[in-house]
């Protein structure tokens, strides 16, 4: 009756793990990387000008700006992170242009109206609003709206430079070079634009303000969401090809306790998903790498356990007494070859960045998981069996007739 | 089964494999790719079939990616293109979108990835750092839960089985990028595993075996733990081949790294480890 109770309560701890970590997995589900949900990944570098040096308040500065310009395209679930002492990385969601939102994003933009000789008349900070309209002719422009102070100075520049041409620039761009008609008060328009989106992306840089230092994209990853979702579904298709050929291999060459290392497996795969969710982790094509590894691991485990009780059954102990010291012996083997991998796995993820940290954290993972699983999971299965014949036949764990 | 008699046999196979690789590392140079040169890859997709000359006619009126090298697209079933070529800005990039577009319309961009010099030195630097920390604290633990020489040889087996991985990368023409370098610390990962579990017999075998000499009880762990050795790394190896065949282009460097390493992970642990630990054990006893 004891031994009764103590099977049910084994049981239902397996199942409470898997049931959690479904729970898990359901309610948070796993996080994927740009590389395999498509998205953009940006780092810009502030380029110090003689004017400003890069401190504190220029970074916070251009972070601002490039939030608010991330926000105007109208994107969501993006990210803008400083990193070290210049630096900012943006991450976009999958988006059908991503290159030309990256160059919105990045560019310094500084709107300038100029004269033929290409002297600076006036700057944009003058410019109060802009947005992307239609002129008489229905042809896309940006309207523009000036500051108070921004239209007595436009007026003094229409009234001097009357019948000559004007240059709006954006950067180093020409826009337009439009011929001054009439003296101009508070309002303007640019023409000039093919189509309204690239009149609404230099709205945006106009209006939001130019970066006080210019800044340089150093990195820019894009993947579409065509290439992830081939990425995801090939790694799909290869892991549980991979799984189920290990697991015919562990039931071949270990017969009964096969089936149990290939339900064990099974039990991690579902363990180490909701641990990845519940950890709210990130998984990257290198990640996947990282996963496989721990899965060989947690495989590796399992032989490790076989093998040791199968050592001890032609040593001719009784099948209780060899689960016992086979379990005894293999934990100190799998502590000592599993915290290296862990060592290994912490110091890259500490002193690295990007897809190698990415990699490290989800291998850290899967060994913690793997142990837990060899240490508690493995255990409580088999002995789930010890008194039945399953494994009690001579050829479980692989045992030749005889032997 | 006597392994740890033959070791110079072992020896020799390692260095013969280990030397060829490095010849063919210096004179003929591993292909880094631009994660660690810096540079810029697009991949395009087309509804239908565009030839890599058509593209590098349009490529040549631009004047910043005139020298770039086209090549069909990595992903299979996908009529597209692969461009490489220096580092470029955004505005640049969205040029040569601009540009297929306007002869292709149903250009699609698969993937973009631009990089400059000044990262990939970084990332060599940091996984460096992180690789010799790491060695550093396997050195330390190891020397704890064994013994210095025990930590030692470990690490001596790692190198091996990162020179013949390299080796083999250089002989191949395989390019070297970040997912590699996540395949060679796998790689670190699975050897020092695999070698940790029959310095663990050992070890036992020294307790248990103490009248025994040292050459016999580290044959006798080698020989029993093979079983082990060998149904992991068909395991293992299976799910890799998997991988290999099933997986997306991106994914096939990364496996291929991992194929060579794990086979020669398995092969050190077996007959490179243990052997030195005999080698170590003579030379300082005599």
């Amino acid at each position: 009756m004891r031994y009764r109770q103590k099977r049910i309560l084994k049981l239902a701890f397996i199942v409470a793990i898997i049931l959690s970590s479904y729970l898990l997995y359901h309610f948070y589900g796993i996080n994927l990387g740009l590389d395999l949900r498509g998205g953009s990944h940006i780092v810009l570098q502030a380029q110090p000008t003689e004017q400003r040096e890069i401190d504190n308040d220029v970074m916070e500065g251009i972070q601002n700006i490039i939030e608010r310009r991330v926000n105007s395209l109208g994107m969501s679930d993006v990210t803008v992170q400083r990193e070290g002492r210049d630096r900012i990385i943006v991450e976009l969601p999958a988006v059908d242009n991503p290159n030309e939102a990256m160059e919105v994003i990045g560019r310094t933009a500084v709107l300038s109206f100029r004269n033929s000789h290409g002297d600076i008349l006036m700057t944009g900070e003058v410019v109060a609003n802009a947005e992307a309209d239609r002129d008489q002719y229905s042809r896309p422009v940006v309207s523009f709206e000036l500051t108070s102070q921004g239209s007595q100075k436009f007026e003094a520049i229409t009234r001097q430079y009357m019948g000559q041409k004007i240059g709006i620039y954006l950067d180093e761009e020409l826009l337009t070079n439009p011929t001054v008609q009439s003296v101009i008060k508070g309002r303007g328009q640019i023409t000039g634009y093919e189509t309204m989106e690239s009149a609404q992306s230099h709205a945006i840089l106009i209006k939001e303000g130019a970066l006080p230092v210019p800044v340089e994209a150093i990195q820019a990853k894009s993947v579409g969401p065509t290439l992830g979702e081939i990425s995801i579904r090939k790694s799909i298709v290869a892991g549980l090809f991979g799984l189920i050929v290990v697991g015919i291999y562990m039931i071949f060459y270990y017969r009964f306790p096969g089936i149990l290392a290939a339900v064990v497996l099974a039990i991690y795969g579902f363990l180490l998903l909701g641990t990845l969710a519940g950890l709210r982790a990130v998984l990257t094509l290198p990640g996947i790498a990282g996963l496989i590894l721990s899965i060989g691991m947690a495989v590796d485990a399992n032989i490790i356990i076989f093998e040791r009780i199968k050592d001890e059954r032609r040593s001719g102990k009784t099948l209780r007494a060899s689960i016992d010291t086979g379990f005894k012996r293999a934990y100190t083997t799998i502590i000592d070859a599993n915290v290296t991998t862990l060592i290994t796995a912490f110091i890259l993820a500490y002193f690295t960045s990007g897809t190698v940290r990415g990699f490290a954290i989800t291998l850290g993972i899967g060994v913690l998981v793997s142990m837990f699983t060899a240490f508690f999971v493995t255990r409580n299965v088999i002995d789930l069996f010890t008194n039945t014949k399953l494994l009690n036949n001579s050829a479980a764990f692989g045992l030749k007739r005889g032997q | 089964m006597d392994i740890l008699g033959k070791r110079k046999i072992w020896y020799t196979i390692s260095l013969v494999v280990i030397i060829i690789g490095l010849l063919f590392m210096v004179f003929k140079g591993l292909n880094f790719g631009i994660d660690f040169q810096g540079g810029t890859l697009l991949e395009f997709k087309f509804d239908n079939k565009v030839t890599n000359e058509e593209v590098r006619n349009i490529l040549a009126e631009l004047d910043f990616a005139k020298d770039a090298v086209v090549q069909q697209s990595e992903e299979g079933g996908i009529q597209g293109v692969l461009i490489r070529t220096k580092e470029l800005s955004p505005e640049q990039i969205v040029e040569i979108e601009d540009a297929l577009t306007a002869e292709y319309p149903s250009t699609e961009t698969l993937r973009t990835d631009m990089i400059w010099p000044t990262i990939g030195q970084e990332l060599r630097v940091k996984a460096l750092w992180a690789l010799v920390m790491a060695s550093i604290a396997i050195i330390i633990y190891i020397s704890i839960r064994f013994e210095f020489r025990f930590a030692i040889v470990a690490i001596i087996t790692l190198l091996h089985d990162v020179l013949i991985t390299l080796g083999l990368f250089a002989i191949l023409g395989r390019e070297i990028n970040t997912p590699f370098v996540a395949a060679l610390l796998t790689i670190i990962g699975y050897s020092i595993n695999d070698t940790i579990v029959i310095f663990d017999r050992i070890r036992e075998n020294m307790k248990l075996m103490q009248r025994t000499p040292f050459i016999e009880l580290a044959n006798k762990a080698v020989v029993d733990t093979l079983p082990r050795s060998i149904n992991t790394s068909i395991t293992t190896l299976i799910t890799i081949l998997a991988i290999y065949f099933f997986g997306g282009a991106s994914i096939k460097t990364f496996m291929l790294a991992l194929f060579i390493g794990m086979f020669a992970g398995t092969y050190s642990s077996i007959f490179i480890a243990s052997p030195l630990l005999v080698t170590w054990k003579n030379k300082f006893a005599s």
